[in-house]
């Protein structure tokens, strides 16, 4: 019953008018459907009697047997095929009509058009992937930049997998053999045994910092930097975030339902996106002047990687806010001195912000009017987060909020393994932990079935489609 | 023709069958234990000990559920140890060495005494089912029944019918022993074999495999030098293994064990003679316990090793045998003498009875339902190492789960289910039914993921409310368990509660045991934890504390001292339960999972798992065929809910 009579197919080319394009047809008809539609040189419906894994040459038709298109045909069989199902592939001239027309004779014949990600969706509900690499097929769909598309390739290669895998291994066999010394002493030593395990866990734990820290830097180059701009009333916070979402022309998309139902605002700059976070509440400040200051936006700037904290340099009120340097104080911030353009009537100074704040925090003299500092402010924001270059080379990064959590977990056993250890307990107690680090780390690549991750899987590829 | 009509008979008087027989018969039901030889009941024909790592736990959990090994044991002893006290609470376990006679004629004389209970000295040579009916039997062909068991019938022609069967004919089954180039088709200890019931039940298309054991060389006594080697002595005072035994009913002059080694003359000789040892020239086809080797196997696996462990424990009182544990073997005599005599004490030994390895038909044990009963026959349940696995502890817990679960059948009441969380015996039976185990299978600590809450220590506060459920405790006795609980819970929240200051003479008194000095007041149980400290030595700081009984104690100090730990493993245990609440339904066509691979969905279709937990345990099947499954039943579930 399940996906069972129903055969999809899809243009898995890009859809643009290019020399070849590929169309993909998988399920239980997909050789069965292709053939209606596919004659050979001779003229005959000869796909069934092709080899699995040939590739063959012929003629796509319409019902009246006119030829549409001179193609390339290949099949691939169940199982041996990337969704486990038969799969059929077209390749014919790229030309957008020309796809176009081959997909609606499949249709007619009795394909329905796959799913954004469906073609991934068996191959791991048919178990012909796991669940990191489904994971960054979904991640691949959805990719919001070039950084994301180059880090899911990297997790499909299975690189992240193979880290994760070689950590599990090496935990499995410290726990095997604490388990052998404990039924079988007489062959089995834990003699000193405590020192050996201590020097594995703090490698182990190594390890996974790095994976974690590098999950922070992944997550915000996949997701963007969650950014709060702050300022009071009329600083010019939506000037700026006009400026900054109009100047590259960003794609900007409302996502409801994060934590607190903020709504957020993906600016691109490049590279980077910025997710800025409550722009509706910083747009309702400008228009209810008097009645919310600066409070709103506070709330939400305590959850984000950056804070855009601008003032009106002609502000002849201007004042020191303990609230502000609270919130400052730990976190990524930059300090805009904003309508720097209107040079006459400057009023707080470089320095005065220095004083308050420290030297530490970048200040930037900006103006909306002539785009003064917004060059600047990208340069900074780009050292600020990401060491080099944007592009990932060759660097595993874990850019899943669930495997990070699950990183965090299985460090947290290790920690308390470590723990155990200092505390002189004896070798069976270790092994609670190591149970636990272990199976944090299975759930990450798939090798430990958390029923819930399922359930989340399950409706991530299957709601509401 | 029929000789009488009762509701279960059991065939084999071992340990499986005996606590299989008495749980049938406590629970009402009028009950006969079959045996080949009624002064062989309980026999124990290898090691003269009972329990020891894990094993110990099972004894324990028999106890809490109310069978009768543990009281046995308690009579019979001649030495008592905890094991492992150096390590954690989770692995303690309680071994005692046993007299082999005395135990043997206790435990008959027990199943004479037991009303219900007939002890008969016959063979059976065959099952009687009979064939489901398309009508009558709807019920139980539509639970995947084919066929129910009737009786038995013996060599001598007559039939026993019974609404029961349990099977617990441990090595018996057309087994013959092997000592070198010498074969004898007997039973242990040169007993009479069972030849004839294993073609019943091939015919009645049960699936039977052949599995091998082995014992050492049994030495007399008296021609040991036991200076030469280490005594190994008893716990003063000696803990019962029941928690019906009174501990100062059972305190006496305990026997010594003694502790020599083998070495490269004893490797040298057997590594000499190998191609003699029946195992490696091909003459023994079963497959033997890779947990309980023989000594030519130590010496094969472990070649770097320069010296195994060998301990010299007594039979009994009324014999001056000694058992050689460590070096079982099936060498021919001249071999096992030589290798034997180069071990130091026993240079002059005499062997009295010569090691052995014995061969013989068990179950493939994928047949069996978690209650023990054989799946598609109605009424017939197995235990023991007919049911594939090695130990007098794991026959018991398993002849004591078959006789409850069969006696649950017949009076229509629910069956006893241990998962793997609440009991080695749970784990023990899970094991048994999802793993096609290629060798005997024997209990260990590490086969329990969630040792830390499986202690021998609370196998009473784990099962004894199950043990009252099916009838088998008494009122009185889970009375007594419920107070106990009381008297946990009140302590540790008295402990939690008061506080201790820093003041002068408490410092003092820490400084005293070497314990830290308070920076703020703590409470007691906080002073509990400390590695240092205890309950019995910080009861100078606790004026007011009750007197106790010391299992009380006991319990007290180990759920605060490892608290954390127990509670982390408690939270595996609600993952654990999560999957095994996911319920298959019984009616599932694993062709329609068309994602799963073959070789999952063979074993599968196979074992028939009741929940997506025991899915996943089932050889073969991966996570991601659980994965594909879990998505499954999702789909499943939603469409059938709607």
């Amino acid at each position: 019953m399940f996906f069972k009579d129903d055969t999809i197919c899809a243009i898995a080319t890009a859809m643009i008018d290019a020399g070849i394009g590929i169309i993909r047809i998988s399920g239980d008809n997909a050789i069965n459907i292709a053939d209606k539609i596919y004659i050979d040189a001779k003229g005959n419906h000869s796909l069934k009697k092709y080899e699995s894994h040939t590739i063959n040459y012929g003629f796509i038709v319409d019902e009246n047997e006119t030829k549409v298109d001179e193609i390339m045909i290949s099949i691939m069989k169940a199982p041996r095929s990337y969704t486990k199902e038969d799969v059929v592939e077209i390749n014919s001239h790229g030309g957008r009509l020309i796809m176009e027309s081959i997909l609606n004779l499949l249709i007619r014949n009795g394909c329905r058009i796959a799913e954004p990600g469906e073609f991934t969706k068996r191959a791991f509900l048919n178990g012909r992937i796991d669940l990191t690499r489904a994971e960054a097929v979904m991640d691949l769909i959805h990719a919001k930049n070039d950084f994301s598309m180059k880090n899911s390739e990297l997790q499909l290669s299975g690189k992240l997998f193979n880290k994760i895998e070689d950590l599990r291994k090496e935990i499995l066999y410290e726990m095997a053999y604490i388990e052998s010394a404990i039924d079988d002493p007489e062959n089995y030593d834990l003699t000193d045994y405590d020192t050996r395990l201590s020097t594995q866990n703090s490698k182990w734990i190594k390890s996974l910092e790095k994976l974690i820290e590098s999950s922070d830097e992944g997550i915000i180059r996949k997701d963007g930097i969650r950014t709060a701009i702050i300022g009071k009333p009329n600083a010019g916070k939506s000037s700026l975030l006009n400026k900054l979402a109009g100047e590259e022309k960003a794609i900007v998309t409302d996502i409801e339902g994060t934590t607190r139902d903020i709504i957020e605002e993906n600016i691109r700059l490049g590279d980077i996106i910025l997710k800025v976070m409550d722009t509706a509440g910083i747009r309702d400040t400008e228009d209810k002047i008097e009645k919310i200051g600066v409070d709103l936006a506070l709330k939400s700037a305590n959850n984000a990687d950056l804070i855009l904290y601008i003032i009106d340099s002609t502000d002849k009120a201007f004042s020191n806010e303990n609230r502000i340097k609270d919130l400052i104080r730990d976190k990524h911030a930059i300090i805009l001195l904003n309508k720097n353009d209107r040079t006459e009537s400057i009023n707080v100074l470089e320095n005065d912000i220095q004083n308050i704040y420290g030297k530490n925090i970048p200040v930037i003299k900006t103006s909306m009017v002539d785009e003064t500092g917004i060059d600047e402010l990208k340069k900074i924001i780009t050292d600020m987060f990401f060491s080099g270059d944007i592009i990932p080379k060759e660097e595993i990064y874990v850019t899943n909020i669930r495997q990070k959590e699950a990183l965090i977990n299985a460090l947290e056993s290790l920690n308390k393994v470590k723990l155990s250890v200092d505390a002189c307990m004896s070798e069976d107690f270790y092994t609670i932990d190591l149970m636990n680090a272990y199976a944090f780390l299975g759930e990450i690549i798939g090798k430990e079935v958390d029923e819930d991750l399922i359930e989340e899987i399950f409706s991530k590829f299957c709601m509401g489609k | 023709m029929i000789a009488d009509r009762v509701d279960v008979i059991v065939i084999g008087g071992g340990h499986a069958g005996c606590e299989a027989g008495l749980a049938a018969a406590r629970l009402g039901l009028k009950t006969i234990v079959f045996t080949l030889s009624v002064d062989n009941i309980a026999f124990m024909p290898c090691n003269p000990h009972i329990g020891g790592s894990s094993k110990g736990h099972l004894v324990r959990e028999i106890d809490a559920l109310g069978g009768e090994m543990g009281k046995n044991i308690d009579k019979t002893y001649l030495q008592s140890k905890m094991l492992n006290k150096s390590k954690g609470p989770a692995i303690h376990s309680l071994r005692a060495q046993a007299d082999k006679l005395e135990y043997s004629k206790s435990m008959k004389m027990i199943l004479q005494s037991q009303k219900n209970l007939m002890i008969k000295q016959s063979e059976i040579e065959e099952i009687l089912f009979d064939e489901l009916d398309q009508n009558e039997d709807k019920e139980l062909l539509e639970s995947g029944y084919s066929k129910t068991v009737r009786g038995v019938k013996t060599v001598t022609g007559l039939v026993y019918e019974s609404k029961a069967v349990i099977l617990c004919t441990g090595t018996y089954l057309k087994s013959r022993c092997l000592c070198g180039e010498s074969i004898s088709y007997t039973g242990p200890n040169g007993l009479q074999p069972s030849n004839l019931l294993s073609d019943s039940l091939i015919k009645a298309g049960v699936e039977l495999r052949r599995f091998k054991t082995g014992t050492p060389a049994r030495m007399d006594g008296s021609t040991i030098d036991y200076s030469k080697m280490e005594i190994q002595t008893g716990d003063t005072p000696v803990i019962p293994f029941s928690f019906d035994t009174n501990p100062d009913d059972i305190q006496k002059e305990q026997y010594n064990c003694y502790l020599t080694y083998t070495n490269e003359k004893t490797h040298e000789i057997i590594r000499e003679n190998i191609h003699r040892s029946p195992i490696y020239s091909g003459v023994i086809e079963g497959i033997g316990p890779r947990y309980c080797p023989s000594i030519e196997d130590k010496v094969v696996k472990f070649p770097d090793k320069i010296r195994h462990q060998v301990f010299i424990e007594p039979e009994g009182t009324y014999t001056n045998e000694m058992y050689v544990d460590g070096m079982s073997s099936s060498m021919p005599e001249d071999v096992q003498l030589k290798m034997y005599r180069s071990v130091p004490g026993l240079e002059n030994c005499v062997i009295v009875k010569n090691a052995y390895a014995i061969e013989y038909d068990c179950l493939c044990s994928g047949q069996l339902a978690p209650t023990l009963e054989i799946k598609n026959i109605h009424g017939l349940f197995s235990a023991g190492q007919f049911n594939g696995s090695s130990g007098y502890e794991e026959a018991a817990a398993q002849g004591l789960y078959a006789g409850i679960n069969a006696s649950m059948q017949i009076l229509n009441k629910p069956y006893l289910s241990i998962d793997r969380s609440e009991g080695y015996i749970g784990v023990l039976v899970d094991d048994i039914v999802t793993k096609d185990n290629l060798e005997p299978y024997r209990m260990m600590t590490s086969r329990a993921e969630y040792r830390l809450l499986l202690r021998q220590d609370n196998a009473d506060i784990r099962l004894r409310k199950k043990g009252y459920e099916v009838g088998l405790i008494s009122e009185e006795k889970y009375s007594a368990l419920i107070k106990k609980e009381e008297q946990i819970k009140n302590e540790m929240d008295r402990l939690k509660s008061i506080k201790v200051g820093a003041s002068s003479n408490v410092q003092e008194f820490m400084e005293k045991l070497n314990s830290p000095k308070l920076k703020t007041a703590v409470s007691l149980a906080e002073l509990i934890c400390r590695p240092e400290l205890n309950y019995e030595n910080i009861k100078e700081l606790d004026k007011d504390r009750p007197s106790l009984p010391n299992d009380v104690i006991e319990q007290v100090e180990i759920n605060i001292k490892y608290e954390g730990y127990i509670e982390r493993q408690q939270r595996q245990v609600d993952k654990f339960k999560k999957m095994e609440n996911k319920k298959i339904p019984s009616n599932i066509d694993y062709d329609d999972v068309i994602s799963l691979r073959l070789e999952a969905r063979a074993n599968l279709k196979k074992f028939k798992p009741k929940n997506v937990g025991q899915a996943s345990r089932i050889s073969g099947v991966n996570p991601a065929d659980i994965s594909v499954l879990l998505v499954y039943l999702e789909n499943y579930n939603r469409n059938n809910n709607h």
